[in-house]
């Protein structure tokens, strides 16, 4: 017999002020099924829930309904309560008549009937409660870090000072992503290289850490604490265990190509390190450039290396980690440059983009530091920028801003004008976003200090005629049509999603924006966290965003990875789904719902004919709860603890009878 | 394929060649046309700048109309024209409330689903199709033509929807196509001014002046049209303009569907080559070609 106890909470005047409390304690006491039922002030206060628990035991209840205030509120608060006087909590439901009722209604009499209907579907479904245990599953002391710029370097870093080893996944030859490919970085101007390479040389020493460049994650399995990564290593055709680094080889190949960390603005060899400071310093062969590859012939590579580490016969190789936490940290591209037509951008040669121009203004990019009209070789005396080049215009399809190029476009104009001193820096604006700490200031130091002159308006068109490149727009201040002849335009082209960051996305089984960039749970209060537990986001992967957001985000990330792997077993809610053996049809239409990939396929042996069969199982590591499976199993096999059918039903049918009543 | 054909106003006035190229054209192409009967004015810039309902609603008529015909949707030659047909679809399509605006104004309902095709779109899907080359009997080598698409032609893409609308190539994809050869030149899309020609003649000046002198110094022979009112102001308006602007311009300005013409070998006469300002026809002689 049910001895279940009601406990109505006034929440002060919250809720008393517009539901009659006392008569829906009253009217509660003749349920089927309740043995006790009661009102008090604050039900969530030391002597709340002395009254509950001393109710427990006296009057030998086997279940309560709380009506209170959202169970997102206090749930815990009243679970442990009941815990503490021996009552299993998942026996405890909350009425919500706070939230769903006083809060919402006015009109007393109706708020206090649809109080009394809550608590009675609660009753009814609590009725039905059974005692449930906590999920514990053992957890893998193992981070993966997928991308290795400045986002994933940093989330590495972090985990690893906590002596939890770290993995990190990088698809190019070395770490270090667009960080690497910056001069000096706003609002400071302090050397992108200087202050990264230190980074990447302390993560790539520490004996806690491994690192698998020219590689991508193949295929993704488990749960959170217990993931199975598989990482393909591209064939490097260099053997990096005897390769010395000399870098005869590359000195001595004769098929180049067009560098991709220089922009295409100088070219690298098929057999190539990308840039000096690599991680590692030692070279891969790009196999479609490859002379040997595409004609059989050539090999000199392999004849002159010193070392004998050129090998053209390796493969692929999959290498198989286990993970207890993933932080995906994939970075952004630039818009392609097919989408701009109308600014010349690939056709005209004095056209360059933002990563173009940072090859130029560095000391190691193609030209030694020296700025040039790439036509010509000449200083360019007169520079335009545009801004939002893509960027906040619907017409291509990119709504967003890019948060980062108003900032890098007053730098470059910046380090523009102190090159070339007696230079002319024109800004083609639409806003100027300068939300950071120090970065108004920086934007008027580029105004006041290196008189770089901003035009608010749009570029309708950039085109060349006899050799001179004309931008022609609108400054919207001054009303006018201007055209100004340039010697060179750098477009601040939009952040974009990274190549295949979709694709990575549906292997972690995480959420993507229609941009590609990936979500996070809660826009405000879980930001770095996904919606799949144990996957973490860190850096432009998630938005757009510049180097001190991008790296507190990782060391965000980082300290959630360590929350996570600081115990040794994560303890899960256990309203999950389960399967009945026996009922299930073995159709997996369960498999194909579940958004989390928490259907596993097991082996059944029927105890009653003794034949085995393979069946539907819930992975109560994986299941979310989330009560996908359930519609779609026709002889209904899959039910979700806490949550049956029959619970789900019987509040229903108490609140059509409660109906039934009043009519 | 058979369209139902709207010529619209111009077309039957200060446009006549562009209307009976595009016949010519179109009969080499293997397009079969019948006019709409009793089309009206599609209202241009005129309707919708001073009435949302009636700038929807005229359209709308010409095109329940075709509706009634056994057609694979609409042709269009002028660029205004067709720029309203399918903003008419556009909005009965997306816009309830203006459908029923519409179905009250006319008497009867519109579905908005009669497809409006350009004729530039036609003779695009045309070039790509085995066997066009053998239609090209007049040589057009050597002659260079800058394609001029205006504002319209192409904008807004959502409307429109086709090609690029800030670097569209369909024109100067079928004068290659012709054997002529395209030029790169920067101001294929801007504005001519358009209906300005009406009420504030200094901007059309302007504007067209740019457009002409850009082709000019790009060296192009000719510039090729898809609009009847680009048309009116590139050409008609020429000695005007060279006039107030105290340059020397003699660029000749024709319609798309001439230079097919030309291709497929219509003569001079046939395609109206004789109804310009700027008269064409020393510049293709000087250029070999046999007319
Ligand atoms: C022109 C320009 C100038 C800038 N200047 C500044 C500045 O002055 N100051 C500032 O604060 N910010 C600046 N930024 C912004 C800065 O570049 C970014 O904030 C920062 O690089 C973001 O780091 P990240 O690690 O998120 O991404 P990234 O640097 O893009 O790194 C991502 C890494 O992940 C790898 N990767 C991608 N996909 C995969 C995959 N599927 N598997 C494995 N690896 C993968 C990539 O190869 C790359 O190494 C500038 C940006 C531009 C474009
Ligand atoms: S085989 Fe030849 S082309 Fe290929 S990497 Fe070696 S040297 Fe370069
Ligand atoms: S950061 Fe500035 S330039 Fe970049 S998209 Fe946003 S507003 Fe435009």
């Amino acid at each position: 017999m049910a001895r279940i106890g009601v406990f109505i909470c006034w929440c002060g005047s919250n809720i008393a002020s517009t539901v009659d409390v006392k008569a829906v304690a009253e009217a509660a006491a003749d349920f089927p099924g309740v043995a006790h039922s009661v009102e008090y002030k604050y039900m969530c206060s030391d002597p709340g829930q002395t009254l509950i628990r001393q109710a427990i035991k006296e009057k030998q209840l086997t279940g309560l309904v709380v009506a209170a205030c959202s169970p997102r509120m206090h749930e815990p608060t009243f679970r442990r309560a009941a815990l503490e006087s021996g009552m299993n909590p998942y026996l405890v439901e909350m009425a919500n008549i706070r939230e769903h009722c006083s809060w919402v209604h006015e009109d007393r009499a109706e708020a206090t009937t649809k109080a009394l209907e809550t608590v009675r579907m609660l009753v009814e479904k609590v009725r039905r409660n059974t005692p449930l245990e906590e999920i514990r599953v053992p957890v893998t002391k193992r981070a993966l870090v997928i991308g290795g710029g400045v986002a994933g370097i940093q989330a590495g870093l972090d985990i690893i000072s906590a002596g939890i080893p770290v993995t990190v996944v990088e698809r190019t030859p070395s770490i270090g992503g667009h960080m690497s490919q910056l001069d000096e970085t706003f609002p400071t101007l302090d050397c992108s290289q200087c202050i990264l390479t230190p980074k990447m040389v302390e993560l790539s020493q520490s004996p806690l850490t491994t690192i698998y460049t020219y590689s991508e994650i193949e295929e993704v399995t488990g749960y959170v604490g217990n993931f199975k990564v598989k990482i393909r290593q591209k064939a490097k055709t260099v053997d990096h265990v005897k390769c010395t680094g000399c870098g005869i080889c590359v000195e001595k190949c004769p098929a180049k190509v067009p560098s991709e960390f220089e922009c295409g603005l100088a070219d690298r060899k098929a057999i190539y390190v990308p840039f000096p400071q690599a991680i590692p310093n030692k070279p891969v062969i790009d196999r479609p450039n490859c002379i040997y590859f595409a004609k059989g012939k050539c090999g000199v590579c392999k004849k002159i290396c010193p070392a004998e580490a050129i090998d053209y016969d390796v493969e692929d190789t999959i290498v198989e980690e286990e993970v207890g936490a993933i932080v995906v940290a994939t970075g952004y591209d630039l818009i392609d440059r097919a989408l701009y037509g109308e600014y010349g951008y690939g056709k005209i040669a004095d056209v360059v983009d933002g990563l173009q121009f940072e090859r130029m203004l560095s000391a190691s990019g193609p030209t030694g530091g020296k700025l040039i009209k790439p036509s010509t070789g000449e200083t360019p005396k007169t520079v335009v920028f545009v801004q939002c080049v893509g960027s906040r215009d619907d017409s291509k399809g990119i709504p967003y801003c890019s948060r980062i190029c108003c900032m890098y476009t007053a730098k470059h104009a910046m380090l523009f004008k102190h090159k070339v001193k007696d230079g002319k820096a024109y800004i083609f604006y639409i806003d100027v976003r300068a939300g950071g700490k120090g970065y108004e200031e920086f934007v008027k130091r580029a105004v006041d200090e290196d008189r770089v002159v901003y035009l608010r308006g749009r570029v309708s068109r950039i085109f060349e005629k006899n050799g001179t490149v004309f931008v022609k727009g609108s400054d919207t201040i001054s009303g006018q049509q201007v055209e100004i002849r340039a010697d060179l335009v750098v477009l601040a082209t939009a952040v974009a999603a990274s190549d295949g960051a979709r694709q990575l996305a549906q292997k972690l089984r995480i959420g993507f924006d229609q941009h590609g960039f990936l979500t996070e749970a809660h826009p405000k209060l879980r930001p770095v966290e996904t919606n799949t537990p144990g996957v973490y986001l860190a850096g432009t992967c998630q938005a757009p965003k510049d180097i001190p957001d991008t790296v507190s985000q990782a060391s965000a990330a980082a300290s959630k990875v360590l929350g996570l792997l600081s115990s040794d077993e994560l303890v899960r809610e256990p309203l999950v789904a389960h399967v009945s053996e026996s009922v299930c049809i073995s159709c997996f239409a369960c498999e194909d719902t579940c958004p989390y990939g928490a259907i596993e396929r097991v082996e059944w042996k029927d105890p009653e004919t003794g034949l085995t069969t393979e069946i539907a199982r819930v992975n109560p590591g994986i299941c979310e709860g989330c009560g996908a499976c359930i519609p779609v199993c026709r002889p209904k096999a899959v039910d979700l603890r806490g949550f049956s059918e029959e619970q789900i039903y019987s509040e229903i049918n108490a609140l059509s009878d409660m109906f039934k009543v009043k009519r | 394929m058979k369209f139902a054909f709207y010529p619209g106003c111009s077309l039957e006035s200060s446009a006549k060649e562009y209307k009976e190229s595009t016949l010519l054209a179109a009969e080499s192409l293997g397009l079969e046309l019948e006019e709409i009967p009793d089309w009206i004015c599609c209202g241009s810039t005129p309707a919708h700048m001073s009435d949302e309902l009636l700038g929807i609603a005229l359209p709308a008529y010409s095109l329940l109309l075709a509706k009634q015909m056994d057609t694979d949707g609409v042709l269009v030659t002028c660029a205004s024209c067709y720029s309203r047909l399918k903003a008419a679809n556009h909005a009965i399509l997306n816009d309830g409330t203006m459908k029923k605006k519409v179905a009250e104004a006319l008497g009867e309902e519109y579905d908005g689903g009669v497809p409006v095709r350009h004729m530039l779109e036609l003779t695009s899907d045309a070039i790509a199709q085995p066997g066009f080359d053998e239609k090209i009997t007049r040589k057009l080598s050597g002659l260079k033509v800058a394609s001029y698409y205006g504002c319209l032609l192409v904008r807004p893409p959502e409307i429109t929807g086709f090609d690029d609308p800030e670097d569209p190539q369909s024109l100067d994809r079928l004068v290659a196509a012709l054997g002529a050869e395209p030029v790169d030149w920067r101001y294929k899309v801007e504005c001519c001014g358009a209906a300005l020609a009406f009420s504030q003649v200094d901007i059309v000046r302007k504007l067209s002046g740019e457009i002409l002198q850009d082709a000019k110094d790009t060296e192009a022979d000719v510039v090729i049209v898809a609009c009847p009112l680009c048309h009116s102001n590139l050409d008609l308006r020429q000695r005007n303009i060279e006039k107030y602007l105290g340059i020397d311009l003699e660029v000749p300005v024709l319609y798309f569907t001439q230079l097919l013409g030309l291709a497929f070998g219509y003569s001079a006469a046939e395609l109206g080559l004789g109804k310009h300002e700027i008269n064409p026809v020393p510049v293709l002689r000087k250029r070999g070609i046999n007319i």
